[in-house]
């Protein structure tokens, strides 16, 4: 037992000089190993934090309803301001909800217009005083803002939006008609930032917040609440039956509510769709594109098998011109099960420090990930993000390189003292 | 009791041809605790085979090896290779150090898998033989002879009971070999390690007292001689 431990001390001795020795051949399976290692956390990581941004994330609401159509297209236009609206629904919807007992929240939403690609939405200013993004959590504004009075042209930021357009409390902006951005659908109508937006790390960070009767005042639109069009004059109001809005976000005071509605509106009505519950929405996307990430997880694997096998090449490539360093070990006392150690233990260092140089490389995929999915869907992933890939994959790297050194390991195990002793010539 | 014991010994190769020839046949061969021994072969007389057997780096296909009290060919692999390790020291007519390591680190490597490793033994062992000042070199950046220097410090890690050395000083001038030969010499004697040295070079073999022929223990020597392979 004692000289095993001494012999471990020997074994150390021959991994490190041999790293150092075959200093090229370890540098690059090293890379490969971080390679593959970050990818595989990466691709872990990014697919836990998506889906639970889009399923189970802080929608902050627990329904939408909205036109006939696509739930999906629902919840993605009004919970994560992508796609277009399916269509609008007349104000009376909202009010009829607004005033069920069952529901204790009802926010309207306005969309079809951009500030330079940011979406505009109308709405009431409950969406500051009672909507909670996140529980407990409702959005504030940096200091020196306020929220925006619904009876003037006053917007609200949000904090991406607000960096990325260099925006600050006092500017004026003219809303552009559509959802992308183009030079000649601009509004006359100017409206004056009153607010930033603190971030929340939701896709509302990407969203400047207008009123809702703005949205039914701009210039060109026409609303069809009663079934004809109805435009909007200055200094009149706008009777109610004339009034309509894309989407009403909902929260509800009993989770049956959401069924006993779904089976109302979407079962039995043919006017509007229910959306709920949001997270189920999302999820049956994720399952429609589930094999995408099922391509990803298989492209990664393929990374970690290419770096394994690298170990395997580049060490077993060795073990010919090291036959006489064995034998001469050998000579010395080393039993064979020592140096086969040796090359396993060899091989599962390489892996080892690869797959912690694979959390730079991690680092790097998500930090770009993260700027490019914030970009377009206003989710954040976070590269602290505790995922068990972080710790199973550098103990799977570890493992697969230790195994993948058993094969060169069985070949010096092999090497005999007595013809390897000599010098080749 | 003898540092070193062989009765009986017989080990056969296979030519290229497929014949089978004898070329260790030893019926008795003794060394004593302490003692300095010179056996004198010629080339290719079967020296490095004699001394491979007696390491336990080759197996005998008859007969008892026995050193420092334990019998080697009743040991398994892994238990020749345990008292390879404890008792036994090999100077290599090439030295065979490891070229990536230094001098301190080849000697320690012969501590690791036996005693342990001692490194102000080991230290120590390389200040005796004159390379003090270059621990930290590698073979490479060495002479032929403080090569040979470090591979005495390095037979003598474990503090083995015998010191093998297979022509040592082989690659030596007559002026250094001289030298290194009594380094030897005195190093085992301080370490209370009998040596047994082969050598063809009467300048080495004079210096010790007890010089034994080859030919006169090995019976096998005469087909050795006309095999003309070097197993």
């Amino acid at each position: 037992m004692k000289e095993r431990t001494h012999a471990l001390g020997g074994v150390a001795l021959i991994v490190r000089r041999s790293l150092r020795q075959h200093a090229l051949s370890t540098t690059v399976t090293l890379l490969a190993t971080a390679l593959a290692s970050g990818l595989v956390m990466a691709v872990f990581s990014i697919q836990a934090q998506t889906y639970e941004a889009f399923t189970g994330g802080p929608a902050g609401f627990d329904a939408v309803l909205g036109a006939r159509g696509s739930q999906l297209q629902l919840v993605l236009n009004t919970v994560f301001h992508l796609e277009t609206s399916p269509g609008n629904i007349p104000w009376s919807l909202y009010t009829t909800l607004k005033n069920d007992r069952r529901v204790s929240l009802a926010i309207p939403y306005a969309t079809g217009d951009n500030y330079m690609g940011y979406r505009l939405v109308g709405t009431t200013d409950e969406v500051f005083t009672k909507f909670e993004y996140r529980e407990g959590a409702h959005f504030e504004v940096e200091p020196g803002g306020r929220f925006f009075d619904t009876t003037r042209r006053e917007a609200v930021i949000g904090s991406f939006a607000a960096s990325k357009l260099g925006l600050k409390p006092g500017d004026l902006i003219n809303p552009y008609h559509g959802l992308t951005y183009s030079e000649t659908s601009q509004h006359p109508e100017q409206y004056t930032v009153v607010g930033i937006l603190k971030p929340t790390n939701t896709p509302s960070d990407r969203v400047i917040w207008i009123p809702i009767e703005g949205i039914f005042r701009m210039s060109g639109h026409v609303l069809r609440g009663t079934g004809e069009v109805y435009e909007a004059r200055a200094g009149q109001s706008i009777p109610d039956e004339h009034k309509e809005v894309s989407a009403v976000m909902l929260k509800f005071k009993n989770p049956k509510t959401g069924f006993d509605l779904d089976m109302t509106i979407n079962k039995q009505g043919k006017v509007a769709t229910l959306a709920y519950p949001i997270g189920r929405v999302m999820a049956e996307l994720f399952e429609k594109i589930g094999w995408v990430n099922r391509v990803l997880e298989l492209v990664a694997y393929l990374v970690v098998v290419v770096a394994t096998s690298a170990i395997l090449a580049s060490i077993y490539n060795t073990i010919n011109e090291r036959r006489r360093e064995f034998a001469i070990l050998r000579a010395l006392g080393a039993r064979r099960g020592t140096v086969f150690t040796a090359i396993v233990a060899e091989a599962g260092t390489i892996a080892l420090i690869g797959s912690e140089l694979g959390f730079l490389v991690y680092g790097a995929i998500l930090a770009t990930a993260a700027v490019a999915v914030r970009q377009q869907t206003g989710v954040v992933l976070d590269v602290l993000h505790a995922h068990p890939a972080l710790c199973l994959t550098p103990l799977g790297m570890t493992l697969a390189g230790a195994l993948a050194g058993v094969v060169p390991a069985v070949k010096a195990y092999s090497t005999d003292i007595a013809t390897n002793l000599t010098p080749i010539s | 009791m003898p540092v070193l014991d062989v009765k009986d010994l017989k080990k056969e190769f296979i030519a290229p041809d497929g014949e089978r020839h004898l070329v260790i046949d030893v019926p008795s061969f003794v060394v004593d605790p302490t003692a300095h021994v010179a056996l004198q072969g010629s080339s290719g007389s079967g020296k490095t085979t004699f001394l491979n057997l007696l390491a336990g780096i080759l197996l005998p296909d008859r007969g008892v090896i026995t050193v420092a009290g334990e019998c080697l060919t009743s040991l398994g692999e892994s238990g020749r290779d345990r008292v390879r390790a404890r008792h036994i020291g090999y100077v290599f007519q090439t030295f065979n150090l490891l070229q990536g390591y230094t001098a301190l680190e080849n000697v320690m490597l012969g501590m690791m898998f036996g005693r342990g490793a001692d490194t102000a033994f080991a230290r120590a062992l390389l200040e005796r033989v004159g390379l003090g000042a270059r621990m930290n070199y590698r073979p490479r950046q060495l002479s032929v002879g403080q090569q040979q220097r470090v591979a005495v410090a390095r037979a003598l890690a474990n503090r083995p009971k015998l010191v093998l050395a297979d022509e040592p000083t082989g690659n030596l001038d007559q002026h250094h070999a001289g030298e290194a030969l009594t380094l030897m010499r005195e190093v085992c004697r301080e370490n209370d390690a009998a040596l047994l040295l082969v050598s063809h070079d009467r300048d080495i073999l004079a210096q010790f007292e007890d010089v034994r022929q080859l030919a006169a223990i090995n019976r096998a020597l005469s087909s050795v001689a006309t095999l003309g392979v070097r197993p």
